[in-house]
């Protein structure tokens, strides 16, 4: 690890102002942030702490919505019982995140800021058709993801919450890569008043992404044999590493939808 | 007066029972000292710049940026290094025609894997160390890598080290009998190709030195994990050019080896290198991606094997054609030729057949070395024939048990010698079995997955019978020319105040050999286990002796300890008697008091003696031995190996839309003579089990076609992980050796050499009804998919 400047801001406007020097980085969980620096494979000038921001913490459960601030954890997700009632699939996620370590240092803001394509938050977040907020906008899941480690986000824009919609009914199914718990496959698929969404994390090289075909097949027939029908989706395009091939990840998305269809 | 094992009330009974481990409170409250516990004064640490080639020829090595980093202070080459510590080459002369080139500590000319060291820096802190060597710029040509083992001798693959001619290490050839007469005629003939993935031990702690060159004694010490403290004074002896007298290797406590630390490294003999020359003491502690780049590697072999049955069921002949690759040197001093021909030497091995024959091909590539990792070659020599028995059995429709039952040698047959020329001198393997079945109701489990056959669900049963190398004579490597010691020591003595000191040259890695010593020795003398302190790891201080490997330690270790013991028993009697005008044959000593022994009435404690002797001697009848202290050692001599014998048995599930094993239970049942210390041994066998699984479903490290490491992390070298470790239960047959009063085999590899054999048939028989079958470790969820046929190609 190079050395660099820790910078602890009271608020969202005062990270943004530290965030506009140069090299500047923000850390939120450092879960994926200070693995790379150990590795040398950073170099920031100053790290941002957004943990300490008190207005990015926290949990509001609505009505129709439930708002998660961009600093809480994926324990205080999990653990949260107005998610546990609202979004159960969602709670059940973040309770799967990596390990107890990784789940009470990590946030949602970080996981989403980051878009690790094996990490599980984008799949709920495109799979519900949650809204990111940040501090200057708000852009909606279909906008966001543009790849792997690639979002909409500019330079310095800190995401403060993401709001998701209240599902009829969701869930998601993971395949664990067995040493990181990241999704070498995991499938978030919620049945929503607009309609069916179906979000896929771990197996593109395009990062997370909604599968059409599944979605459609749902909207008329919302259970797993409607999955069963369908082909696979093509492995070109797939992630292909030591751990599974491109067509062993096609293969998995449509056994993770099926299962994340049965246990909504 | 011998011990009576088989009673158990009898006194000082401690061999053959559960007692506290005495290193365990030390260790679990973390007052253990490893070497990176330590920090003499004026010490520097050491940091490796490693080639990120798979072959490549040295040029230039710039070193000015790395010097002007703050905190460093020299970077060394190949060449300085090699100017004080002379280069190795691996070679044994009982395994005929094995060639190596010489290594050096250092890369000279080329570099031959991924990871070998080229360029040392060395720095106040490890931090500017590596600073230091990020910096140092090595001028690297890249020449072709030869990665492929089955191409490996190939005319037109390129020859890795010109000088040797070919890219072959080793080939022996095995034939007894008429294999192809056998075949010709057999009822039955089953084939299959097998695969068992390169992987590592993956210690806790990692690879760890500390060295300290003092130029006014001309003493080097040598602060080591290591599993072999008087093999390594004698390696630094002779390639740094020390008297082996001026040699001391100490071995505090060791964080987990399982093979990798009893093997010469080039970074520690560099470590030993440079503190040499800098006069000062240096440490080096691998680090995790170090580890994985230069630790070695194992199991890296291709087969293809056939088995041929008559219509009974009996085996008749066995053909085993192994191919191993171990990276561009043989490793010093045990050499990498061993697990090939372990393979050779252990196919076939529990069971009564007259026609085999086997080969194994031992080739060089350029990849990190592989040498001896727990188990050495017995779960690939159990894999292939414990596949085949059950390919041959399914092909007769015959119960896997059955088949084994018919063709095990009979547990009276012995001693006999195997068609590959072992000899066993009592084996269990009918006793086993049956203890086997009576550990698990095979009924109810074939009800079980019956039903969930039914349901769509895939379970699997799969057996492993094994035999187990343990106990080594000079036959495995003092025989080749090694100076590796097959004997072993134990001094024991008696304190004034009664205590008993034992030191051994076995070694203690976190197994618990201080806990078997202990208890070994305090029933010996007639003491408590707890009044026993036991020294290991300082080749200044314990007797010599080879360490700890090939499941060594209690069988032959304990049997030296268990001689001294009671030599310092009869020691001290002699005392007793003439202090109390008895005849010392109607004494005894029990829970650390002189006693009668008819009757058990105390007459003298042991700190009343010690007083006597060590403060008024005076009052001894002159001429009175009173030899406190005595030492004996151990060596076998009737058989070159204690072979153990076992049985496995795994039950797991198998999920046919994603391929994920989940293992559901497991169960072994194996004979390692007396068991000294019940839960120690059982503790053994699930700690090699779990190793076992982790070849069979999970480890293998990955390259590429160019030879680059692709996974050097824990995030992707897949490790057994508690979760995942189903339930095991132990049994034990006991048919104790007759070479020592002891009785004790080996038990440390005896889980690890049968478990996967047993998870490939349970996963087998799982997937047979679907008409598929794996062989190919490990049991990856894609592999078993493409197996099913369920993936596209």
């Amino acid at each position: 690890m190079y050395a660099f400047d820790y910078v602890k801001p009271a608020s969202v406007a005062d990270a943004v102002k530290a965030l506009s020097a140069e090299d500047a980085q923000p850390i939120s969980g450092g879960q994926t942030l200070i693995p790379t620096l150990k590795q040398r494979l950073g170099q920031p000038s100053a790290l941002v702490d957004l943990t300490k921001i008190a207005d990015l913490v926290g949990i509001e459960a609505g009505s129709d919505s439930v708002l998660v601030k961009g600093a809480t954890t994926h324990a205080a997700v999990a653990a949260h019982e107005g998610v546990m009632q609202a979004i159960p699939g969602l709670a059940k996620l973040a309770a799967h995140i990596g390990d107890p370590q990784v789940r009470n240092r990590g946030t949602i803001g970080g996981s989403v800021a980051n878009n690790d394509p094996a990490a599980c938050y984008p799949a709920a977040v495109l799979g519900l058709g949650a809204t990111v907020l940040t501090d200057r906008r708000e852009i909606a899941a279909d906008d966001y993801f543009q790849g792997m480690f690639t979002t909409a986000l500019e330079e310095g824009e800190i995401v403060t919450g993401v709001r998701f919609p209240i599902p009829e009914k969701s869930a998601y199914a993971k395949f664990v890569q067995p040493a990181s718990r990241f999704a070498l496959t995991g499938v978030y698929a919620a049945k929503l008043k607009g309609g069916v969404r179906v979000a896929v994390t771990g197996a593109s090289e395009s990062g997370v992404f909604r599968w059409a075909e599944a979605e459609a097949a749902l909207a008329s027939n919302w259970s797993p044999e409607a999955v069963e029908t369908l082909a696979a989706p093509a492995a070109d395009g797939m992630i292909g590493d030591i751990h599974g091939a491109p067509d062993y990840r096609a293969h998995l998305v449509k056994v993770m939808t099926k299962r994340a269809v049965a246990a909504a | 007066m011998s011990i009576r094992f088989g009673d158990p009330d009898r006194p000082n009974s401690y061999i053959g029972r559960t007692v506290p481990r005495p290193n365990a409170p030390r260790l679990a409250q973390g007052r253990g000292r490893y070497v990176d516990d330590l920090a003499p004064p004026r010490m520097v640490h050491v940091a490796f710049v490693r080639s990120p080639h798979a072959h490549a020829r040295l040029g230039a090595v710039e070193t000015a940026a790395a010097r002007a980093v703050k905190g460093v202070l020299r970077v060394f080459t190949g060449a300085e290094i090699a100017a004080v510590c002379s280069p190795w080459v691996a070679v044994l002369a009982h395994l005929k025609g094995l060639k190596s080139p010489p290594q050096h500590a250092l890369a000279v000319d080329r570099a031959c894997w991924v990871g070998e060291p080229v360029a040392a820096v060395v720095a106040a802190s490890r931090a500017a160390a590596e600073e230091g060597a990020a910096l140092v710029d090595v001028a690297y040509e890249p020449l072709p890598a030869v990665t492929d083992m089955m191409s490996a001798l190939d005319p037109e693959t390129p020859v890795i080290h010109p000088d040797l001619g070919d890219n072959l290490a080793f080939r022996r050839l095995h034939h007894e009998g008429d294999v192809e007469a056998a075949f010709a005629g057999a009822h039955k003939v089953v084939a299959a190709r097998f695969r068992t993935a390169r992987h590592t031990g993956v210690t806790p702690e990692p690879r760890s030195i500390l060295v300290d060159w003092n130029p006014a004694e001309g003493q080097l010490t040598a602060w080591h994990a290591t599993q072999a403290p008087h093999m390594m004074q004698t390696v630094f002896a002779q390639h740094l050019a020390v008297p082996e007298a001026r040699v001391r290797v100490i071995c505090e406590d060791v964080g987990g080896s399982y093979g990798v630390k009893v093997h010469v490294y080039p970074d520690e003999m560099a470590t030993a290198a440079i503190a040499k020359i800098m006069g000062r003491p240096v440490k080096f502690v691998a680090d995790r991606l170090e580890s994985f780049g230069s630790d070695i590697h194992a199991r890296d072999h291709e087969i293809s094997a056939r088995l041929a049955v008559d219509a009974d069921g009996r085996i008749l002949a066995m053909d085993v054609d192994d191919w191993t690759a171990i990276g561009p040197y043989s490793v010093y001093p045990r050499t990498s030729a061993i697990e090939g021909n372990q393979v050779v030497n252990l196919c076939g091995g529990p069971y009564a057949f007259a026609d085999y024959r086997a080969q194994t091909t031992v080739v060089f590539q350029n990849k990190t070395p592989t040498c001896q990792y727990r188990a050495v070659g017995h779960p690939i020599a159990v894999a292939i024939t414990e596949g085949l028995v059950d390919m041959a059995a399914a092909e007769l429709g015959m119960d896997p048990v059955e088949i084994r039952r018919r063709n095990f040698y009979a547990d009276d047959a012995y001693p006999v010698t195997s068609p590959a020329k072992m000899r066993f001198e009592g084996l269990s393997h009918h006793a086993s079995m049956d203890k086997l079945l009576t550990l698990m109701d095979l009924d109810a489990l074939r009800a079980d997955q019956a039903e969930a056959r039914s349901r769509g669900v895939h379970r699997g049963l799969g057996f492993a019978s094994f035999i187990e190398l343990t106990n080594p004579s000079p036959f495995m490597y003092g025989i080749g020319g090694a100076r590796i010691s097959a004997q072993d020591g134990c001094t024991v003595r008696m304190d004034p105040d009664g205590s008993i000191v034992a030191l051994s040259g076995v070694t203690e890695q976190g197994q618990g050999t201080e806990a078997m010593l202990s208890q070994v020795v305090a029933e010996g003398v007639g003491v408590r286990p707890e009044a026993v302190r036991v020294v290991t790891g300082d080749t200044q201080v314990t007797p010599y002796g080879g360490g700890t490997w090939a499941s060594r330690g209690a069988g032959i270790g304990g049997e030296a300890a268990l001689l001294s013991a009671r030599a310092l028993r009869g020691a001290i009697l002699e005392v007793a008697a003439a202090m109390l005008q008895a005849d010392a044959a109607t004494l005894d000593i029990r829970d650390g008091v002189v006693v009668d022994a008819e009757g058990g009435a105390a007459r003298l404690p042991l700190e009343e003696l010690g007083r006597i002797v060590y403060f008024r001697g005076d009052t001894l009848p002159k001429g009175l031995p009173r030899e406190l202290v005595q030492t004996r050692h151990f060596i076998t001599s009737d058989y070159p190996f204690a072979f153990t014998n076992g049985v496995q048995a795994s039950w797991l599930e198998v999920d046919v839309e994603t391929g994920v094993v989940t293992l559901l239970k497991h169960w072994c049942v194996e004979d390692c003579g007396r068991v000294i210390n019940p839960q120690l041994v059982d503790e053994q066998i699930r700690g090699g089990i779990v190793q076992g699984l982790g070849g069979a479903l999970y480890e293998e490290i990955h390259y590429d076609a160019d030879g680059q490491l692709l996974n050097g992390s824990m995030a992707d070298y897949l490790v057994p992980m508690a979760a995942e470790m189903p339930d095991m239960v132990i049994g034990h047959v006991e048919t104790p050796t007759r070479e020592s009063m002891l009785g004790a085999k080996g038990a440390g590899e005896a889980g690890t050499a049968g478990a996967p054999a047993a998870v490939m048939n349970a996963i087998n028989d799982a997937l047979r009804p679907l008409g598929a079958q794996v062989t190919e470790m490990p049991f990856t969820p894609e592999r078993i998919l493409r197996a099913l046929g369920a993936l596209d190609d």
